[in-house]
């Protein structure tokens, strides 16, 4: 594929609000999960919540749209001038000329599961000020963003479980090659809600305790949330004037495992599939990858599956899952990696896998325990879904060497 | 800017609608059009206890499938997919709220995993063994024509088939109150970049503001209208009369797509 310019891009989890506070908590290799006090949940998990989501007030003609997601979804474009740089980008380009293509699993269902407890006693109708269309609907999201900037150009929520966030980047690529648009703001946002911490739990996939990647004695996620975005324009003619610690999104994998509803293909199948494809299609080898920023949720079955691809395809890529800083964000996960791996691009640091403390000797990685400083120079983000969907990113910069 | 492919093979079910060779002849006005509940066929190629886990949109987005990659004389495990519906299932759902609302808000696995938004697209690659990429995809009412872009885009960027399944069922109350949804209706189509003997039409897409096209049907627009899916109708039945047509069709708000269908013969 042609590469693509990831110009802006900024990331808000339980680690902080933008890129200074995910950096500084990447750097000291500390972690944002808490003992699960959201809502009135009874479960003994840890999750990855994020502050001041409720302080955060949707503009008045966006009314319709409030809910937890969308408040956490304009939270996080209002970090690192993120915003500032999507109007400059519509000035740029024309406002029918930018996509959105944003990733989430659930939305803002956690106001239909609030609005059932208070349903009319006689009818059983929701609450009055139930919105479908701002809150339940998956278009919410993109919807809600779309308006927020004024965009014109077309646009979709991307729902594909806990991939959902990186497979956005691929329907970006094939509408700004295909010359629809010249640039889309990408990215993800999955917020707390009832549904996935019983769901996971009903499925015995949370763990007690901040989640360990990639440990030997790993048992089962963090539920996280987070918002994450980023822009991806077509490369400048003149790319060789751009700045040298510029990102580039360089490859693209997508593969589905064909296996089962909510475990992973044994071997990794799919996964490895979307590793290779990633590759090839940024015209690189497993020898070039400096970094695996892993799906890596700390369930016995996906680290086992994932760690398997991983030896079959880059068995001496140094890796680690930064989940175990931020829980899994779902339908977030992708694009809050994707912005990770641009901050490890940026500034030359691999993130350790924090709160694991013993890798699993079935999957001899070189499993990053403590950080790395080091020149980076390409990496690959991978993030894996429920029903089997798996989508590789591999971004890079722009003065590494070697780019084909 | 336009995006083009090629139509290879055709599925079709809704209120009324059976398959394809039967849609297009009601379509084209050979037969008189009769809403009747919408048939879901039972999910073929899954493992029994697969199948007894799936719902209505599973088994409507399995069933297109199916007909249009048989029509196409494709290899189904060979295909990438688009999946495209405004809603995942709204019965399993409300399920899970009624559970989550009540004092002991356990929900069963088998419900979490089939509430997902690409629960169809899971189910699809374990039936019909395809390992290519998937996307899945939502526009609220303008599901079809952002699956229909994606594909198209697919098809012309990298050069290689693509089948989208647009497809959408409905809401129990409390819900349906919310999103009136009064049936089951969706639609595939196998997508090729070059035109082969058994190519149907070529189809030409540019973005466009005009108003979408509205059947003269008066029962079939209120299809149209009434379920995201079927806002598909004024394309299927330029495909189904054959000559070339144009046609609006929803999308977002402010954009639909213009699609320019040409018969294969004549493209």
């Amino acid at each position: 594929m042609s590469p693509l310019l990831f110009s802006h891009y900024t990331a808000t989890s339980c680690l902080g609000h933008g890129l200074d506070a995910t950096l500084a908590a990447l750097r000291a290799q500390r972690g944002g999960l808490i003992p699960c006090e959201f809502s009135d949940i009874r479960l003994d998990t840890y999750i990855g919540e994020v502050a001041q989501v409720d302080e955060t007030s949707l503009p008045a003609v966006l009314a319709e749209f409030d809910c937890r997601n969308n408040r956490l979804a304009q939270l996080g474009l209002e970090q690192d001038g993120f915003a500032e740089q999507v109007r400059a980008s519509v000035a740029r380009y024309g406002a029918h000329r930018i996509g959105v293509f944003l990733g989430t699993s659930t939305a803002g269902i956690l106001q239909t599961e609030l609005a059932y407890r208070r349903r009319d006693p006689g009818t059983g109708a929701l609450p009055a000020d139930f919105h479908y269309r701002g809150s339940h609907s998956p278009y919410s999201l993109a919807e809600f963003v779309r308006c927020y900037f004024g965009l014109r150009g077309p646009a979709a929520s991307i729902s594909s479980a806990c991939s959902s966030g990186a497979k956005v980047f691929a329907s970006a690529r094939r509408m700004i090659e295909a010359g629809l648009i010249d640039a889309a703001v990408v990215g993800g946002v999955d917020s707390l809600c009832h549904t996935t911490l019983y769901g996971f739990n009903s499925l015995e996939l949370i763990s007690g305790q901040p989640c360990r990647p990639y440990d030997a004695h790993r048992n089962g996620i963090s539920i996280g949330e987070g918002a994450a975005f980023g822009l991806l324009e077509r490369l400048p003619a003149a790319s060789a004037a751009r700045a040298g610690e510029d990102i580039l999104l360089l490859g693209i994998g997508e593969s589905s495992d064909a296996h089962h509803m909510s475990a992973p293909h044994p071997q990794g199948l799919g996964a490895r599939m979307a590793m290779a494809q990633a590759l090839s299609s940024a015209g690189l080898t497993p020898a070039q990858i400096d970094y695996v920023n892993l799906h890596g949720t700390a369930t016995r079955s996906n680290d086992a599956a994932e760690g398997k691809a991983m030896l079959d395809l880059l068995p001496a890529a140094p890796c680690s899952s930064t989940k175990g800083a931020t829980g899994h964000t779902l339908g977030a996960a992708g694009a809050i990696e994707a912005v990770i791996c641009a901050l490890a691009l940026r500034h030359g640091l691999l993130p350790a896998g924090i709160n694991t403390t013993e890798p699993d000797p079935e999957l001899p990685l070189d499993y990053l325990l403590e950080n790395r400083e080091q020149p980076v120079h390409r990496v690959l983000s991978n993030a894996f879904g429920f029903g089997g969907s798996n989508c590789s990113l591999l971004f890079g910069r722009a003065d590494s060497p070697g780019r084909t | 800017m336009q995006v083009s492919a090629f139509i290879e093979g055709i599925g079709l079910l809704g209120p009324g609608f059976k398959d394809w060779p039967q849609g297009a002849a009601v379509l084209a006005g050979t037969l008189p059009y009769v809403s009747e509940p919408t048939g879901l066929p039972p999910p073929a190629g899954l493992p029994p206890a697969e199948r007894r886990r799936t719902g209505p949109s599973v088994k409507l987005a399995l069933g297109l499938g199916q007909q249009a990659a048989a029509a196409s004389g494709m290899d189904a495990a060979a295909l990438p997919t688009i999946f495209t519906a405004s809603s995942g299932d709204g019965h399993n759902y409300h399920m899970i709220c009624e559970a989550l609302a009540s004092d002991d808000p356990l929900i069963s696995p088998t419900r979490f995993h089939n509430s997902v938004h690409n629960a169809a697209a899971g189910y699809w690659g374990i039936a019909s063994g395809a390992m290519a990429a998937s996307n899945v995809l939502c526009a609220r009412d303008g599901s079809f024509g952002a699956g229909l872009l994606d594909a198209l885009c697919q098809v012309a960027v990298d050069r290689e088939a693509c089948m989208l399944i647009a497809y959408d069922t409905d809401y129990p109350e409390p819900l349906r109150s919310h999103r009136p949804i009064p049936d089951a209706f969706g639609l595939a189509l196998v997508l090729l970049p070059e035109p082969t003997p058994r190519s149907l039409a070529r189809l030409d897409v540019t973005l466009a503001e005009a108003p979408a096209s509205r059947m003269t049907d008066p029962a079939l627009e209120r299809l149209r209208q009434g379920v995201p899916a079927a806002r598909a109708l004024p394309l299927l039945q330029a495909l189904a009369l054959g000559g070339p047509h144009e046609v609006v069709i929803d999308y977002l708000d402010d954009l639909r797509l213009r699609v320019a269908v040409t018969p294969a013969a004549a493209a």
